[in-house]
């Protein structure tokens, strides 16, 4: 490569999430050897979603590795070359073909730090997106991200813009942990400013106040973020209202710090996630908001999830069952009185 | 043919295979004195597959097993005393008492581990195999499962990737004739366990588990392969567990007093020794390693006695790398009891 062609290192660029996560793959894959992706149709077919286009091309197939359709099988082999020193970035085709996998994922990845007593390491990523929204319908349209943040572990992050995106992918890569990155479909096409700095990284453990507020405490990630922050600005247009939105990034660990101190200020709490409520994110950050902010909140802690079926095929059953923007804006509202 | 090793070599290996004797029979009384607890999965019968097997792996070759672990770790040159103070929970046994006797390791020897889920060892097995050809080692690992695990998926899908892959990996499959309580024909179709490797046009073959020079020869052979060709196999060796599944089952809900005493007849030490008086050992020498060994576990027990209770104030430790207590820090607002101490005062990252 010539000078005139390497990457410009400074500044930002406005690009889509897919961009940026595609821009860390290929950031880290240059700064680190040890650094290889392997899964399904990440190389030849250049990723399902296209976040490894390209990267066949400049890395080669040992380190783009295809695999068959064997989750077990290659998440563990991220696990195995992961104790070995190696720094594995394994893509799952999306977030419900990882239950296949669990074994690895929660028997293993999560337990070697603590079960052999420090004596050796993972470090892990894998990344797949959760979420809903295309008549994907009950088995492709899940989001178990409870389930992993409720792991300890495991630490678990989900951006919510291409930035962090970016960011928070090359904070698990650079993670001596097991760290699951968990992306979403229809965030992929989002665009936003990402820092072209090869050292920008995203914290692990700290959230973001999204949009400033003084009215009530939107808390949400990945997607939900998103679409918090329509709400927001619908609300204050339409209705005067000034909602404060916490994207909280990460899941595990979280970031309470952030999230009462916003509610110590707005005294009001909403929780959105993409999944179901019950047991899950939304049901941690409530009871979490319930014991720290006791003294603070004017209201009870709501929370708006997907609706607690198997998610239906037919459009109009699925826009209404998931968190969108009408939900949670009618949530928002009852929440003000 | 097997090579009949040097008479030294057979003398210290007949060593490491009465260690594993003594040492499983003392775990079975400590565990029944109520010094160990969880699950203990003994060895006993199955001396010359632990010990053929790792003595034909190379110093720097990689040892993954499930969880009938202490006689692999015990032949691979762990310390009994580690091993025995891991199994009572000590601060000096090789996981620090985190892992308990399914979960021995011991990293400076290549040993990443006894694994608890049945199969769950193979996929990540599969993967320091990976790691090892993309660092251009050459080296091979030596993964043992029991005949239960090869009706596992996990099973299924290593091998594949292995051999798609041409990974150097030896696959140990241990039958000891049942799993758990279900003999081998009652639980897999084909009962030739390792003619399941040719439906991944992978090298498989059965042994005597009980011939240690037999187990020595073939292992090393495929090891060799699997380092210098990257060829995978999978090796199953046949022998039989003494004891029951675990300590707490007598083991004769399924099987016979009569099998046991039959297959005792057979027992891979009494055949050991035989070929070293063969080999011209005399009846001084035999006894002069039944004490030391005798000696050896009863040193182990006394160190593990000796040694103190992990710190409960280190109750996290290890369970995040360096550096985690500030990605964590953040998150002790409204943290359920007990959670605040837990993560944020002990254990993380030192």
């Amino acid at each position: 490569m010539t000078d005139e062609q390497q990457p410009a290192t400074t500044g930002s660029e406005r690009m889509t999430y897919r961009e940026a996560l595609r821009l860390a793959l290929r950031e880290e894959l240059r700064r680190d050897e040890r650094v290889f992706v392997m899964g399904e149709e990440v190389g030849v077919f250049e990723g399902s979603y296209k976040v490894t286009a390209g990267l066949m091309a400049e890395f080669g197939a040992d380190r783009i590795r295809d695999t068959p359709i064997s989750e077990e099988g290659f998440v563990g082999a991220g696990v195995g070359a992961a104790m070995l020193g190696e720094r594995p970035i394994v893509e799952i085709m999306t977030l419900n073909f990882l239950l296949v996998a669990m074994d690895q994922v929660i028997n293993h990845a999560a337990k070697i730090g603590a079960m052999f007593g420090g004596e050796v390491r993972c470090p892990l990523v894998i990344r797949t997106p959760n979420g809903a929204g295309n008549q994907l319908t009950a088995q492709h349209s899940q989001s178990f991200d409870g389930w992993f943040a409720g792991t300890p572990g495991l630490k678990v992050v989900a951006p919510a813009n291409p930035a962090d995106a970016k960011g928070l992918l090359k904070a698990a890569i650079r993670d001596e942990d097991p760290v699951l990155v968990i992306e979403n479909l229809p965030i992929y096409k989002e665009k936003g400013d990402v820092p072209l700095d090869p050292e920008f990284v995203t914290p692990i453990g700290l959230a973001a106040v999204a949009r400033e507020g003084s009215d009530i405490t939107i808390v949400s990630h990945s997607f939900a973020t998103v679409r918090a922050l329509h709400v927001a600005e619908k609300l204050a247009e339409e209705k005067g209202l000034n909602a404060e939105v916490v994207d909280l990034r990460s899941l595990r660990p979280l970031d309470m710090e952030t999230v009462a101190k916003s509610v110590a200020k707005t005294n009001r709490a909403i929780c959105v996630e993409e999944g179901w409520p019950s047991y899950g994110v939304t049901a941690e950050l409530a009871a979490r908001i319930s014991k720290a902010c006791f003294d603070d909140l004017d209201a009870p802690v709501e929370r708006v999830g997907m609706a607690e079926v198997p998610l239906p095929y037919a459009k109009n059953l699925e826009t209404v069952a998931l968190p969108n923007e009408d939900r949670i804006a009618a949530a928002v509202l009852s929440v003000l009185g | 043919m097997a090579i009949a090793p040097a008479h030294t070599d057979l003398l210290a290996m007949y060593e490491q295979m009465l260690l594993i004797r003594v040492f499983e029979t003392e775990a079975e009384r400590q565990y029944k004195a109520a010094r160990i607890g969880g699950y203990c999965h003994l060895s006993s019968g199955q001396e010359a597959t632990c010990v053929g097997v790792v003595d034909a792996m190379q110093d720097d070759d990689l040892l993954v097993t499930g969880y009938r672990s202490h006689g692999f770790a015990l032949a691979r040159g762990t310390s009994p005393e580690a091993v025995m103070a891991e199994l009572f929970g000590k601060r000096d046994g090789c996981a620090h008492g985190r892992g308990g006797s399914m979960h021995l390791l011991d990293t400076d020897r290549g040993y990443y581990g006894g694994w608890g889920i049945v199969g769950g060892q193979l996929p990540l097995a599969t993967g320091l195999a990976l790691a090892l050809v993309r660092q251009g080692k050459r080296q091979a690992v030596a993964c043992e499962l029991g005949d239960g695990a090869v009706n596992m998926g996990a099973w299924h899908e290593s091998l594949n990737l292995a051999a798609l892959w041409r990974l150097p990996i030896v696959y140990v499959v241990v039958n000891n004739k049942y799993g758990m309580g279900t003999a081998v024909d009652r639980a897999s179709a084909e009962p030739e366990l390792h003619k399941r490797a040719s439906a991944y046009r992978m090298h498989g073959e059965a042994i005597d588990g009980d011939d240690l020079e037999i187990v020595i020869d073939a292992t090393s052979r495929l090891l060799d392969r699997a380092r210098e060709e990257r060829q995978p196999a999978v090796l199953e060796a046949i022998t039989y567990r003494y004891r029951g599944h675990s300590v707490a089952d007598a083991g004769l809900a399924y099987r016979t007093k009569d099998e046991i005493t039959e297959r005792q007849q057979h027992d891979p030490l009494l055949r050991t020794a035989s070929r070293l008086r063969e080999a011209g050992a005399d009846t001084e020498e035999l006894r002069a390693i039944d004490e030391r060994v005798e000696e050896r576990v009863q040193k182990a027990v006394e160190f593990a006695t000796e040694s103190p209770e992990p710190d409960v104030d280190a109750l996290a430790w290890g369970m995040h790398s360096q550096g985690s207590d500030e990605q964590f820090a953040r998150m002790r607002p409204g943290s359920p009891f007990g959670e605040a101490e837990l993560v944020f005062d002990g254990g993380l990252g030192k």
